[in-house]
């Protein structure tokens, strides 16, 4: 029922796999993941704020490694949005923690370790073949409506650009200016999964949220 | 994903080393800690040797200070040098020492550089430039940069290997090329 898009993947040395991750405008699965050995987070329980979700493949991998310290780094700038970031991977709680320590990560990683890849399926993000996540990123809205997706090939770390704006745009609706979002969406071309449609159905629905607050 | 546009666009406010003329303009997001960054910096200078008054080569900042705990500060220093007219003779001395980023090795090096090293050593302690340093981080996220180095070459992001020398300058040498039939 969740509206998808085939998107191709390159540069990960198998083929024109192809993978569909979930689209702006659509409902974002709810999820309740471990983020600590003895600690759980449920998506819901962060409504209110953007959610910026990255599922990435695997704790300790180069590239995952660089994508994680960039956005620990880019933490402040996510902030000054109200926005809050989880990683997901499969990779057990214990070995998140051990991964996140070794980094000084200062955001959670969550476990989609049982049942495995349950959620990054349910995203659209799960390489059943090779038994871990897609790199794939989604900003999601305060009601928990997703407003902005992307999957980046495997191999590539994907930058924190694409979520910025996506933020930018969210952020520029909730002041009315629907113009500045307008330009940003059109900016950011293909590689942008924007269904504008969907976002405009439910912009009124997010500016009576964020007025109510 | 990211479009990989240089934003903003080379100003100014950045420092440049070459023409302004020049037809190709390669701007490093750097961290001055960063063991791939100094790898690149020969590689860069080689650069400039090859393609000469054709190339103008810019430097931002780009500290991923939690990895690296002593970026932030080196990449101050090199502002503090700026304002007093030597920002790539520290550019230059930071990576060629980059085992030697404690404080007092940054105010050390601005000394043997003839720089007022007690300047610079207060406005580390101060912050001075911990706001422009930030500023370059800043257009380096939106500008794309996932990693250090980042190049971009006459604006976009260069997304080829620059490990390899003769492939990195053949890259600027066909932007010169396709530059030069613009024009």
């Amino acid at each position: 029922m969740a509206d998808t898009k085939e998107a191709k993947r390159e540069g990960d040395g198998q083929g024109s796999q192809t993978s569909s991750v979930l689209e702006a405008g659509t409902r974002a699965p709810e999820f309740s993941l471990r983020a600590a050995p003895d600690r759980s987070l449920t998506l819901s329980e962060l409504r209110g704020h953007p959610v910026i979700v990255a599922f990435y493949p695997a704790d300790w991998s180069p590239v995952c490694s660089d994508q994680m310290a960039l956005y620990n780094e880019i933490l402040p700038e996510f902030a000054e949005y109200g926005a809050q970031l989880v990683g997901i991977s499969v990779d057990g709680a214990w070995c998140h923690k051990a991964f996140s320590q070794s980094r000084n990560l200062r955001f959670d990683l969550l476990a989609d370790f049982e049942p495995k890849g349950a959620v990054s399926h349910a995203y659209g993000a799960y390489r059943k073949a090779d038994g871990f996540s897609e790199r794939a990123l989604f900003v999601i809205d305060a009601n928990g409506v997703i407003r902005w997706s992307y999957l980046s090939p495997v191999g590539v770390n994907p930058g924190a650009d694409g979520i910025i704006n996506a933020l930018t745009a969210l952020t520029d609706e909730q002041r009315g200016q629907p113009s500045a979002a307008e330009a940003t969406r059109s900016s950011s071309g293909s590689s942008a999964r924007n269904d504008s449609s969907a976002r405009s159905s439910d912009s009124s629905a997010t500016q009576s949220d964020i007025s109510a607050r | 994903m990211s479009d990989g546009i240089l934003s903003p666009p080379v100003s100014e406010r950045d420092h440049t080393s070459g023409p302004a003329s020049a037809p190709v303009t390669l701007v490093e997001y750097g961290d001055y800690e960063c063991p791939y960054c100094g790898q690149a910096y020969p590689i860069v200078k080689a650069a400039q040797r090859k393609l000469g008054k054709r190339l103008r080569f810019v430097f931002r900042n780009f500290p991923l200070s939690e990895a690296h705990p002593h970026a932030r500060h080196a990449a101050e220093a090199a502002e503090a040098a700026a304002d007093q007219g030597k920002f790539w003779e520290m550019h230059d001395a930071l990576f060629e020492n980059q085992n030697a980023l404690e404080d007092d090795q940054l105010v050390a090096t601005a000394r043997r550089l003839g720089l007022d090293a007690e300047r610079i050593a207060a406005a580390l302690e101060a912050g001075t430039y911990a706001q422009r340093v930030r500023e370059d981080f800043r257009s380096g996220v939106r500008s794309g940069v996932n990693g250090t180095p980042t190049f971009f070459i006459n604006g976009r992001r260069y997304d080829g290997p620059w490990a390899d020398e003769r492939t990195f300058i053949s890259a600027l040498e066909n932007a010169a090329k396709a530059a030069r039939v613009k024009a």
